[in-house]
């Protein structure tokens, strides 16, 4: 009994590796609805403009997301009145080298390396990112708390980006 | 004969008329590098904020027009705009893009020189003959002129004064920095993104309400509907005046022209929650002041060729190329303002604002859509005749038309067909 406990307490470096790519490959078909879903509430969806910032909170982020804030976000690009998301870029992501930051009972802190391209008007973009989850388990299954999007050039000049990181 | 034609015998004149441009304005590269001679290398350029360089030694890198320049406060405080190149074989002295320093050093042979940008320091300078001058030897120095915080910049040497450049544009300047709630108003970070056009699209964004409801209706759906309603303009008193120099005024809220006006404004449901917060800090008419500025004002200001005050934040373009346009979009808070209202400031950039803001984005594609349509119809015209006959004359004696209007493109087609005639 206790064993079965532990095992349903702590998270593998294997297993969050499964949970991310099915999250990239939710991103990559745009089903922000599945997407949504993945996601225990409480929690902040960031995209920070500094390198190494941690005071999300007090700084320009590119994006800082609660849970009403992650809806909305969703709703702008399935609602087909963005003319940017209409049509979207497409995507295709890798997530590589886990690392892991932090384990603990039911919860796993993992970065992991992102490469993007994404194909709009016959030009292809690359985004390159080191991705922060904190993932925690509920009733068995894997949820994301956290999740930070640090891209290498964040605080460089952009391009508008029309689907989720 | 009265038309403007330059040594290779272009007429730029001829590409603007009063209600419509040339397709070629936006798309040909020649009269591209024109426009940067003309234009950007011989009037004042918006360059920065005092708050970016708010020290002795603080520096800021920016550009005039194609050119690198660098903005540093001197030992006494005195800004300075200065080529980021040296003056030996032109490798760029700084790129850190902010900082803090005592001098600039080039890289490649150790050239020093100071923050006022003149030369100190040249290493072996045995090597040099006795009468070489290093006073002649100076980081190139721009004209430098600041207007309530904002730092312009000019190549030209005989620029007119800011303050006679800005004109008109003053009063709506200082209104504008009211936002600041009775605090200094700080640059508090900034989105950066390029879009593949030309810059004069986004120079006419700014002054351009009629796109509003079209462009940003996802922005207005995520919006309460008391926000929705204030940003719902189209149908109001709003307007647009033309306030000469190419500068301009889209008045889309009228009722937040002047911010320090409390009479019969109510706090907004969006920020009763920050009311609540400030009441034990501040005095009942300072919370509805500082309120009040978070909202920003309801004008977007355009100050020809590269800034606009718009709403709360400052937006510059930078022209890159024929077809590129790099743009910041600067937040602006209040420097030792309250916490809560400079959160609440970020998080209202952040939601339509950057590169995944829930307007800017739309903007982008909207722009880069333009500047690819340009590819038919050559022959076709840009039209910007909308409000043209219906305009009356406002108080500077110049039009003045409805919010909708495209007043402000025409002022700025006025003074680009100026400067492009000089």
């Amino acid at each position: 009994m206790n064993e079965l406990v532990k095992i349903e307490d702590s998270i593998s470096l294997r297993e969050a590796e499964e949970f991310l790519w099915l999250e990239a490959d939710t991103l990559d078909r745009a089903d922000y609805g599945a997407w949504l879903k993945m996601w225990v509430e409480g929690g902040y969806y960031v995209i920070p403009l500094k390198p190494d910032e941690s005071d999300f909170k007090n700084t320009l982020n590119i994006a800082y997301d609660d849970a009403h804030m992650r809806e909305m976000r969703v709703e702008r690009l399935q609602g087909g009145f963005a003319i940017s998301a209409t049509p979207a870029a497409r995507t295709i992501r890798f997530l590589s080298r886990l690392v892991l930051q932090e384990a603990g009972k039911g919860f796993l802190k993992v970065r992991s390396a992102m490469h993007l391209t994404e194909d709009k008007f016959g030009r292809q973009r690359t985004f390159v990112a080191n991705v922060e989850h904190y993932l925690v388990r509920q009733d068995g299954e894997l949820f994301i708390r956290d999740k930070v999007i640090r891209l290498i050039n964040a605080d460089g000049v952009l391009t508008s980006i029309s689907y989720l990181f | 004969m009265n038309v403007a034609v330059n040594n290779s015998g272009r007429d730029y004149a001829e590409l603007v008329s009063k209600d419509r441009v040339k397709t070629s304005i936006y798309s040909d590269p020649a009269l591209f590098e024109i426009e940067i001679e003309k234009i950007f290398n011989r009037t004042w350029v918006w360059v920065g904020h005092v708050s970016e360089v708010p020290d002795k030694g603080c520096f800021k890198t920016s550009w005039v027009g194609t050119q690198p320049v660098i903005i540093s406060r001197d030992r006494k405080g005195e800004i300075h705009v200065l080529v980021n190149r040296c003056r030996h074989r032109a490798a760029t002295v700084c790129e850190h893009s902010q900082g803090k320093t005592s001098s600039f050093q080039c890289p490649y042979h150790g050239w020093g020189y100071a923050l006022d940008g003149s030369l100190r320091g040249v290493p072996y300078s045995e090597g040099y003959e006795e009468n070489f001058d290093k006073s002649q030897f100076g980081l190139k120095r721009l004209e430098a002129s600041v207007y309530a915080g904002m730092i312009f910049a000019s190549f030209n040497p005989d620029v007119e004064p800011l303050e006679d450049f800005l004109g008109n544009a003053r009063l709506w300047i200082d209104l504008f920095m009211k936002q600041g709630g009775g605090f200094p108003v700080k640059v508090s970070g900034e989105h950066q993104f390029s879009f593949p056009g030309n810059w004069k699209i986004q120079l006419e964004n700014t002054t351009d309400a009629y796109h509003f409801p079209v462009v940003h209706k996802p922005f207005l759906q995520s919006l309460d509907s008391e926000t929705e309603d204030l940003f719902s303009f189209l149908d109001g008193d709003g307007f647009v005046e033309d306030l000469g120099n190419g500068h301009s005024v889209m008045v889309m809220m009228p009722e937040l022209i002047d911010l320090d006006d409390d009479k019969g404004w109510e706090i907004p449901k969006r920020f009763a929650e920050l009311a609540e917060a400030l009441r034990g800090k501040y005095s009942e008419d300072q919370v509805r002041r500082i309120v009040k500025a978070v909202g920003g004002v309801g004008f977007n200001l355009n100050l020809f060729p590269n800034a606009a005050c718009s709403l709360s934040f400052f937006r510059i373009l930078r022209p890159v190329s024929a077809n590129q346009t790099d743009i910041r979009h600067i937040a602006l808070g209040m420097d030792g303002g309250p916490e809560e209202a400079n959160q609440m400031r970020l998080r209202l950039h952040e939601h339509f604002q950057g590169p995944m803001g829930f307007g800017s984005p739309d903007d982008a594609e909207v722009w880069e859509r333009v500047q690819r349509g340009t590819a038919g119809g050559p022959d076709l015209d840009i039209m910007v005749n909308r409000g043209d006959g219906l305009e009356k004359d406002g108080p500077n004696g110049l039009p003045q038309g409805n919010v909708s209007a495209e007043t402000g493109m025409r002022a700025a087609y006025t003074m680009w067909k100026r400067m492009m005639s000089q």
